[in-house]
């Protein structure tokens, strides 16, 4: 788990968002990925191979472990995104689902 | 995403290399156009220089903040930086110069530029051991990533193991923030200082050496240190709960919140394989790099590597070698002459000289060991596509030749991260099991796109006449 440091939390703005439908207040500068270590979600998704759980592990890009549905896109490495107010984070269970059927029913734009 | 259809040089990557490029060039007054990843500028060495919420500077230290002159240099030079944009694929172009596939805010463009300079920087080496695609295990250069971008730190007990000078950069910055790391696991084998030795008068000139000694002082006050680890292993069901370590053949096991993983860097070389770019195995750093001279220029003429991704030798070489490597492009377009680029690579050469100092003694001191580089039984080498180190060996067993080869049997490496976790894990497998050099085995024959990119982002490419009717069926008139 992973706890932000009095500084740092006086130093940048409260963003509001959800993970899982459930409110978090985020703070301006992080990343999804960020946000989701933060809100105590050290997993982030489900491998399609064998359903074993993965969290964020390089945190720069080059892993693909931090993939997660972010505003009803699946796949989205989270690690490069930076969040936004209102922004809906949703952990991703196995392999990507596109379509009517992702995310919160809001399928790719 | 307002980016220019033509320009004189496209750089890659916005870290100590890529903007001291960037800045040469536009300063110069060639068009240039720097591409990057991330959300801001400074790579991963200034990670959020621009927006840190660790202001207190003696946290990061006087190394990290010197990434902000880099980044006011950039905002003066009239180069063009572009945030959150992903260089997917570089190709000559019809008439000459190259076309860079960029993907950014779910569009997907193509630059038209005289001079590509790739500065993609270092990748974090890895490190399979058994449980480390464990949730609460993560890279230790992550962990920095997210003290410096959101001024995050793991809880729980905290373990940090391997080798390498960044492990005690790590400790220190830690133990500055008053969240010091519990133990430290140091991997380098005992052997290695002997190794080493022959090669340590040239390091004692290093500017390194004062830092590393500085930086061991405070790990040590502030951390309990093992050393002499033969065998790690991160274990849990869901998540980590617990690390075992073995040293002198005892196990021991103890409690851990996070484990952060580090043994050492080395280049990112998917996008100069790709272009096909020329590469060497490096024996000493156990990894590839693209042959490039002092200059940072490839074997495919135009393309130049700049800083960490042309071999691993830290930001402040970056600098430098980015600096030369803008030189060499502004030399290849015409704006200057031979004579003005040697005469101007004077001091960034030097500067190379002086920060590459004694470089060979950190290379042998901190090569990972074999039980490190080489995992065996059901330890995951390809985490992408869960296959195995003994699925990897059974089928090197089998006569599979090289990784290319490994692909069709295994898909190990065609997963999404393309072969960074694995590939030079593979490479070192079937080489041991052939018998022969990791040289002779070779790498990945890596494509493009180097990054996936949507059906939607390449739907929004500009289409040709011609592609049209490449897919279009013609109506019979």
């Amino acid at each position: 788990m992973y706890k932000r440091l009095p500084d740092a939390a006086a130093a940048a703005p409260a963003v509001l968002l959800t993970i899982d439908g459930a409110d978090f207040a985020a703070r301006a500068g992080d990343t999804v990925a960020a946000a989701l270590l933060a809100a105590g979600y050290d997993a982030c998704r489900t491998t399609p191979v064998t359903g074993a759980p993965r969290g964020p592990f390089c945190l720069m890009g080059v892993c693909f472990d931090c993939l997660a549905v972010v505003d009803g896109l699946p796949n989205q490495q989270t690690c490069l995104i930076p969040v936004r107010a209102g922004m809906r984070i949703e952990r991703q269970q196995g392999a990507a689902v596109f379509g009517p059927a992702a995310g919160s029913g809001q399928g790719p734009r | 995403m307002t980016l220019p259809e033509r320009c004189d040089v496209v750089v890659v990557g916005a870290g100590p290399a890529g903007l001291a490029a960037a800045v040469e060039c536009a300063r110069a007054g060639a068009a240039t156009v720097i591409l990057d990843e991330q959300a801001g500028p400074g790579g991963q060495i200034y990670r959020a220089i621009t927006s840190t919420p660790m202001q207190n500077r003696d946290v990061l230290g006087a190394d990290y903040w010197h990434g902000a002159t880099l980044v006011a240099a950039l905002q003066g030079s009239g180069a063009t930086y572009v945030p959150r944009a992903a260089a997917f694929a570089v190709s000559r172009a019809d008439g000459g110069g190259f076309e860079v596939g960029v993907a950014s805010g779910g569009a997907a463009a193509l630059i038209r530029a005289g001079q590509v300079i790739l500065a993609t920087g270092a990748l974090e080496r890895p490190f399979p051991i058994p449980g480390w695609t464990l949730p609460g295990v993560i890279a230790a250069g992550a962990a920095q990533i997210l003290l410096k971008t959101a001024g995050l730190v793991p809880e729980g007990p905290v373990v940090l193991a391997g080798t390498g000078p960044l492990l005690y950069l790590v400790a220190a910055q830690f133990a500055r923030v008053g969240a010091a790391i519990d133990c430290l696991l140091d991997t380098t084998p005992p052997g290695r200082i002997r190794e080493a030795l022959p090669l340590a008068p040239a390091f004692l000139a290093s500017p390194y050496v004062a830092k590393g000694f500085a930086l061991l002082r405070q790990a040590r006050a502030s951390t309990r240190i093992v050393r002499g680890v033969e065998r790690l292993e991160a274990l849990g069901a869901q998540r980590l709960t617990s690390v075992r370590y073995t040293v002198g053949g005892r196990a021991t096991e103890i409690p851990a919140g996070a484990l952060l993983l580090h043994q050492g860097v080395v280049p990112d070389i998917n996008l100069s394989n790709a272009i096909g770019c020329d590469h060497r195995w490096h024996d000493a750093r156990s990894c590839f790099e693209p042959v490039v001279d002092v200059y940072g220029a490839t074997s495919a003429a135009g393309i130049t590597v700049a800083g960490d991704g042309a071999g691993i030798a830290g930001a402040q070489a970056a600098e430098a070698r980015g600096t030369l490597a803008g030189l060499h492009a502004l030399a290849a377009l015409g704006r200057i002459d031979s004579g003005e680029r040697d005469a101007r690579a004077a001091n960034p050469q030097a500067h190379v000289a002086r920060w590459t100092r004694g470089r060979a003694f950190v290379d042998a001191l901190y090569r990972p060991a074999d039980a490190f580089r080489l995992p065996q039984g059901d330890t995951v080498v390809c985490r992408c596509e869960e296959i195995t180190a003994q699925q990897v060996i059974a089928t090197a067993k089998q006569g599979c030749p090289g990784p290319n080869q490994m692909k069709s049997f295994l898909r190990c490496g065609m997963g999404p991260c393309q072969g960074r976790l694995c590939g030079l894990t593979v490479t070192e497998l079937i080489a041991r099991e052939r018998g022969i050099a990791p040289a002779d085995v070779g790498y990945y024959r890596l494509r493009f796109p180097v990054k996936p990119i949507t059906l939607g982002e390449l739907a929004s490419l500009p289409q040709t006449t011609e592609s049209t009717q490449a897919v279009v069926r013609m109506k019979a008139h």
